[in-house]
């Protein structure tokens, strides 16, 4: 489950400064297996969102629920290995430049130091799905941006994630790849997996059908 | 994390600099734990040494003593020959007399007709100090002085201990410069590779698991940079040692063997340098890193 109660985040471009309000008297829930899409305008909050589920800030005020974790009261500790339970599918991709696309998608199964056999099965299976098998050694910067970003998604739910959050993760991929990403991602939906995905094409949030969060200049518009 | 270089320290810890910097503290090191030991080695031979002899003066060695029957002089060697703790008293020659006289008193000082003390030199091996010898000796032939050495001791003594403390202050100073370089150089990995540190934190990382990747790394540049200048003192360590063989008294071969001799707990001593370098290495760089991961989510 992921609940949000009242959450305020609050950017400061100094310590000690009274900054701004990015997001303010959020609340929402999404059940276990939940799918929800998180719509709004650039600049509304939608990153910002993402960022506090997966714990990458911490909020000015509010109550924070992590697949049945409260997110204020747990040590750093706690805090990544709750990471390892969220597969993220960041706007930038953030791959590891030094690494090739294998050892980039295999991170965090190596994080939770699984075994070297399954993760190669895993591994080769999901570059398969997204359709990198023969570009397993190549490096992020000798691929395209569509290409990056499936080792992103890739890299995401590799590990089975019990929650997926996704920032615009058809951003750079043709309509047949997005197509082909709504798949994996309902598909691993089914199985389990809570899903957040925010985005901008309304023709994709219109051909699957799901609840949607939508903010607007920081505020919760939309909730259902 | 798997024991491969996924944040790709190989390149943000440069195996260059870093223990290029490590083998320049670990030759001074080894120069500070050299002096130390040297010192403290010196100190227990010239404090034996000085400590152990006595000179004794006895002013008009002819005239006869406090009972009136025999010589001074001949009253204080028999005293002496049966106080316990004085060994081997000797009377000094009129040719050795004369060659401790010759700088104030020319070259034939005993032919001047001064009234000079003879003297008595002896070694003192009595547990206690030889402070009551004086009064005995002054009871039997009045005006005779006794010379214990130990003055002289606790000079030396006070000198080799200073010599020893500079040693350690140099030996502090430069385990701190270590621990700084390895900091400076921690830090400066961590800037190279701060995004990649940030999107694996992201992915779970734990902040132990990230340290022990950089102590890792660190610890084996610092501790092959702490072997090299290590062993690159060793031949400093070698001349130096032979330098001071006749001051300690170990009798080193003045040829080529020297290098072979150094003293034992030297070569017992010196193999610790490498290690604590790398637990200075390990430490400074598992508290740089959390120090600096703490700034993240």
């Amino acid at each position: 489950m992921v609940r949000f109660e009242d959450v305020w985040l609050k950017y400061r471009t100094r310590p000690g400064t009274p900054g701004h309000d990015v997001l303010r008297g959020i609340s929402f829930e999404i059940p276990d297996g939940g799918f929800r899409w998180l719509t709004g305008p650039s600049g509304a909050g939608k990153t910002s969102l993402l960022k506090l589920i997966y714990l990458a800030e911490h909020p000015a005020r509010g109550f924070i629920e992590i697949l049945g974790t409260r997110a204020a009261h747990i040590s750093r500790r706690e805090a990544a290995l709750l990471r390892r339970r969220i597969g993220v599918v960041y706007q930038d991709f953030r791959l590891l430049p030094q690494l090739s696309a294998y050892d980039n998608v295999a991170l965090p199964m190596r994080l939770a130091h699984r075994g070297e056999t399954q993760i190669n099965a895993d591994v080769t299976e999901i570059l398969r799905w997204v359709g990198l098998e023969d570009r397993l050694n190549a490096r992020p910067d000798e691929l395209s941006g569509g290409a990056q970003q499936r080792i992103a998604i890739a890299r995401a739910v590799v590990a089975r994630p019990k929650l997926l959050v996704a920032d615009e993760p058809t951003g750079n991929l043709d309509d047949e790849q997005a197509q082909r990403l709504m798949l994996l991602i309902t598909a691993l939906n089914r199985l389990g997996t809570t899903v957040i995905i925010a985005t901008h094409n309304m023709a994709l949030v219109e051909r699957y059908p799901a609840p949607r969060l939508r903010i607007e200049a920081g505020r919760m518009v939309q909730n259902g | 994390m798997a024991k491969r270089d996924d944040l790709g320290l190989r390149e943000a810890l440069s195996d260059r600099l870093l223990p290029m910097l490590v083998a320049a503290m670990s030759f001074l090191a080894a120069l500070g734990l050299a002096g130390t030991l040297a010192s403290a080695s010196l100190a227990r031979a010239w404090q034996n040494e000085a400590s152990a002899t006595l000179t004794i003066q006895v002013p008009q060695p002819n005239d006869p003593d406090a009972t009136g029957k025999v010589m001074r002089l001949a009253a204080v060697q028999a005293a002496l020959a049966q106080m316990p703790g004085v060994e081997n008293p000797q009377l000094m020659s009129q040719a050795d007399e004369n060659k401790l006289l010759t700088p104030w008193l020319g070259g034939n000082a005993t032919e001047l007709g001064l009234d000079l003390p003879s003297v008595i030199s002896a070694r003192w091996a009595g547990a206690s100090s030889p402070d009551a010898l004086g009064e005995s000796l002054d009871k039997i032939a009045p005006g005779t002085l006794v010379d214990a050495g130990a003055i002289w001791a606790a000079r030396v003594a006070a000198l080799t201990g200073s010599l020893q403390d500079c040693a350690a202050v140099v030996l502090l100073i430069v385990a701190a410069v270590a621990a700084a370089v390895v900091a400076v150089a921690a830090r400066a990995g961590l800037a190279q590779r701060r995004d990649t540190i940030t999107i694996v934190h992201g992915l779970g990382a734990l902040d132990g698991d990230i340290a022990a990747r950089f102590s890792s790394r660190a610890t084996v540049l610092v501790a092959a940079g702490a072997v090299g200048g290590t062993i690159a003192a060793l031949p400093v360590l070698a001349w130096l040692a032979w330098l001071a063989a006749p001051f300690a008294g170990t009798g080193i071969d003045a040829g080529g063997g020297a290098l072979f001799n150094l003293p034992l707990p030297l070569l017992a001593t010196l193999p610790i340098l490498p290690l604590a370098a790398a637990g200075i290495g390990w430490v400074t760089s598992q508290i740089t890193v959390r120090r600096w991961l703490r700034g993240l989510p």
